[in-house]
């Protein structure tokens, strides 16, 4: 048994004749800490919404824990042990902080009752750093408090896997820090995590491995160091003059 | 709030019951009978609140289901069922045809939702017309009187057997506002994806939701054939009942426990008011009344006051 | 051949319900509003056809002038006045909003005119046409065509005049639109005072055919909003195609099914539209 948790197997999106995502062939496996990235509309986001099912894959399989998945709705990948988080953060608005934690506890089964959820939400709101804001209406948070709540929404579910979308979109470098400090806490605590990040600098500071997407299609992967000095890695960001002998830092 | 606040309500609608049941001892007959459309007014308002305020789902369904109920129960009386069994029958005929119907239309959102449950009551309304063999059709249906009960008496049962309605639909309520079930529709109304991405199974809660907001209104449906004794397809399929509904929820306050049923008061106060005084133009004045709620007051009565009920955690 | 006929009747009458829908389409896809009045204007417009007509005996054609220019008025200042206030708002809102003046102007229609159904009769009558074995009629072939025009004449204005281009922009993209300069407010005004135009005007044409009573206004509501699904909502052609196949579909159901079914097989129609296909035949959803 390999120690993958989750296996694309040619994975194709297709949105009319368009090929969001094109024959993608990926493993993760339990710890790592998987940083995907590629220019804008290489199909990060769509990969992820495939996994957890918001897009069915047109061709292709996806595997967790060994099981074919490819199928499951989006609340059944929530409840199979998949979290996420969003780009665009999507909290209740109406309901408190604490709320909105719980429910992602009760619903995705870490949780049998609603007081064991709201006990475990503060719990994760503590490990986030948003414990003093439990009672407050969600809406009233700012962006980056936003990002905390949409990881301890994450974290609630008990995922095995957490995929990451631009969690640190529109955060100023001291709240990139503290997110990235969370993030090597959850993965500590034993979640394999996939961060879809498009800057850089963070990618190489957290990530164990890196994919990379571009026109949908999967060119690169493996350690940090190898993808940026991948010729085609930096033809795709940076066009053909500086793939030659060049690197990613620039 | 959870169990403490759970007690409360229940003991402020014991309270309610208690002085509903009371009302037959006034002996009054016109009071019975404001007294029956209260309650009928009160089951069509707490059940929108399930689809509508809970769920957000714009429904206008509710005079397809009351209609449904009305015929349900009419065809089964008259084809020998006892009147109450039949009340339980059409309640479990408007159930079934909310979980078929909700397959096809609760994917559909806003505009498209709110104007295909308005579609339905006008096919079922067609199609009660020309089914005349089995409902009678344009001519309407008659049903059985009661042989052996006094008219004030039999008044005095179809008051209770709305009560009995309006107490159950409470009661479905109260269960739902504190359950699972009452928080995920909470959920999917503030976000829908969201709510599916965090494993809240939308389908069969929306479905779920839209199926009790059915069962009660078919029942009263019934109950109000037998009242009436007569109906015939736009007596009963009337658009007015899906309209009122909503207007009776927004106007005590949407998504609330307590709001429908003021909302169900107050509206068939001013009802009674119009009705005794502007026959000709009482359309219009709900038209105006609608136009002023809308405007001034959108979130209800109950948003006057401060406090904002929220569901248990 | 009575295909022929059928086919004929259908055109007519799809032309005229192109007309009907066009303004609503409108409404619905610039606003986001469905303008559950639409109806009830559709039949006041009528109203106004026929007092014209047998009160002063201006002929019905002349009347729409008229008409259109009274009820781009009435628009303009209930959508100032009133729907603006809802704009944005959830579709319950706004859907009950002219649920509620529906019911205020139906009402006073009724009190006004009286629930029964009255009759435009042109005096001489126009007589009819025949082509091939097909008899047409002249007051609605002439009804078809001016529908027809009208429409077209809405789409060259949406598509040639700078109001129109701004009507497109908002309908498209209104934050990109406001940000270009657009005044978005007077923008939905007109829009809505539009729509009111084409169902005042639509109903100016319709009473040269058919008879007339506070109490259709929901049948016009419903087949406005039929074509609006079967068409598909953004353009004027999406709306002439929704109308065409409308006209065409109920007219071969009136005769295979009875004229009293039709109705219910356009509904029919509408909720397998709804859901297998809710873009329409040419268009793009509507709002949600």
């Amino acid at each position: 048994m390999s120690g993958a948790l989750l296996e694309l197997k040619g994975v194709t999106r297709a949105f009319g004749g368009l090929k969001a995502v094109s024959d993608v062939t990926l493993s993760i496996s339990r710890g790592e800490i998987l940083g995907l990235i590629g220019p804008n509309g290489a199909g990060k986001t769509t990969l992820v919404n495939v996994i957890t099912g918001v897009h069915p894959a047109t061709t292709g399989r996806v595997l967790f824990e060994g099981r074919d998945i490819t199928r499951l709705k989006p609340f059944q990948a929530a409840r199979a042990g998949i979290g996420r988080t969003f780009q665009i953060v999507q909290p209740f608005p109406e309901l408190t902080v604490i709320e909105n934690v719980a429910a992602s506890a009760l619903f995705a089964g870490a949780a049998p009752s609603m007081r064991a959820a709201r006990a475990q939400a503060l719990e994760r709101l503590a490990f986030v750093g948003l414990a003093d804001m439990a009672e407050r209406n969600a809406a009233t948070l700012t962006l980056a408090m936003r990002k905390r709540l949409e990881m301890a929404k994450g974290l609630a579910m008990r995922p095995q896997l957490l995929l990451f979308d631009e969690v640190n979109a529109g955060l100023n470098p001291v709240e990139i820090d503290e997110a990235l400090r969370l993030i090597r806490a959850i993965a500590a605590s034993g979640v394999t995590i996939l961060i879809i990040e498009h800057l850089m600098k963070i990618v190489l500071s957290v990530c164990t491995r890196i994919a990379v997407l571009h026109h949908g299609e999967l060119i690169a992967a493996g350690a940090p160091k190898d993808v940026v000095a991948d010729p085609h890695v930096i033809q795709a960001y940076l066009g053909k003059r500086y793939a030659a002998g060049g690197s990613m830092h620039a | 709030m959870g169990a403490v606040g759970m007690r409360r309500e229940l003991a402020i609608a014991a309270v309610l019951v208690a002085l509903a049941a009371a009302l037959p001892l006034s002996g009054d007959a016109y009071a019975l009978r404001l007294g029956t459309t209260m309650l009928l007014y009160a089951v069509l308002a707490m059940s929108w609140n399930f689809i509508g305020g809970m769920a957000g789902y714009p429904s206008f369904a509710s005079a397809a289901f009351f209609g449904l109920g009305a015929y349900a129960g009419a065809i089964a009386q008259t084809s020998g069922m006892p009147m109450a069994l039949a009340w339980v029958f059409a309640g479990l005929a408007a159930l079934v045809f909310a979980g078929l119907l909700g397959l096809a239309l609760l994917r559909l959102r806003g505009h498209y939702f709110a104007i295909a449950s308005l579609v339905v009551a006008e096919v079922l309304r067609e199609v009660a017309n020309s089914a005349t063999d089995l409902t009678g059709g344009g001519m309407g249906l008659n049903l059985p009187v009661m042989a052996g009960m006094s008219i004030q008496g039999q008044a005095v049962l179809f008051f209770y057997a709305m009560l009995a309605a309006a107490a159950l639909n409470f009661a479905a309520m109260l269960v739902t506002a504190h359950s699972r079930l009452g928080f995920g529709l909470r959920c999917i109304q503030q976000n829908e994806s969201a709510a599916d991405m965090i494993g809240v199974n939308t389908t069969l809660y929306k479905t779920a939701a839209f199926m009790l907001s059915a069962v009660f209104v078919g029942a009263a449906g019934a109950i109000y054939a037998s009242w009436v004794n007569y109906i015939e397809p736009p007596d009963v399929f009337d658009v007015l009942y899906s309209v009122k509904a909503i207007v009776m929820v927004l106007l005590g306050g949407a998504g609330s426990l307590f709001g429908p049923l003021i909302g169900a008061a107050v509206f068939l106060g001013l009802e009674e008011l119009v009705w005794r005084n502007l026959l000709q133009i009482h359309t219009g004045i709900l038209g105006l009344l609608i136009v002023l709620l809308v405007l001034f007051l959108p979130r209800g009565l109950l948003s006057l006051s401060r406090r904002r009920w929220r569901a248990a955690t | 051949m009575l295909a022929l006929q059928i086919l004929a009747n259908g055109l007519m009458l799809g032309g005229l319900y192109a007309c009907i829908a066009a303004g609503f389409s409108l409404v619905w896809g610039v606003l986001n509003v469905i303008n559950i009045l639409h109806g009830s204007l559709i039949v006041l417009g009528a109203y106004v056809a026929f007092f014209a007509y047998t009160l002063w005996g201006i002929h019905p054609f002349a009347s729409i002038a008229v008409v259109a220019a009274l009820f781009f008025a009435l628009g303009y200042v209930l959508q100032s006045s009133l729907i603006n206030r809802v704009i944005g708002a959830p579709v319950l809102i706004t859907l009950t909003l002219t649920f509620g003046l529906d019911l205020m102007l139906s009402n006073a229609m009724i009190v006004a005119f009286k629930a029964d159904f009255r009759k435009l009769t042109l005096d001489p009558p126009l007589g009819s046409v025949s082509l091939a074995s097909v008899v047409m009629p002249v007051d609605r072939l002439l009804a078809m065509v001016l529908a027809l025009l009208l429409t077209g004449l809405l789409y060259l204005l949406l598509a040639r005049s700078r109001i129109g281009r701004a009507i497109v922009a908002v309908r498209m993209d209104r934050e990109a639109a406001a940000l270009m300069g657009v005044d978005v407010k007077r923008i939905y005004a007109i829009t809505f005072g539009l729509g009111a135009l084409m169902a005042g005007a639509a109903g100016a044409l319709l009473a040269m055919i058919f008879p007339i009573s506070p109490i259709i206004g929901p049948v016009y509501l419903g087949k406005a909003f039929v074509v609006c699904v079967l068409g598909g909502l953004g353009s004027v052609p999406a709306v002439v195609v929704g109308g065409i196949v409308l006209g065409v579909v109920e007219s071969f159901a009136a005769l295979w099914f009875g004229p009293e079914h039709a109705v219910t097989v356009s509904f029919a129609l509408l909720i397998l539209f709804l859901l297998f296909r809710p873009t329409g035949l040419l268009g793009k959803k509507g709002y949600e």
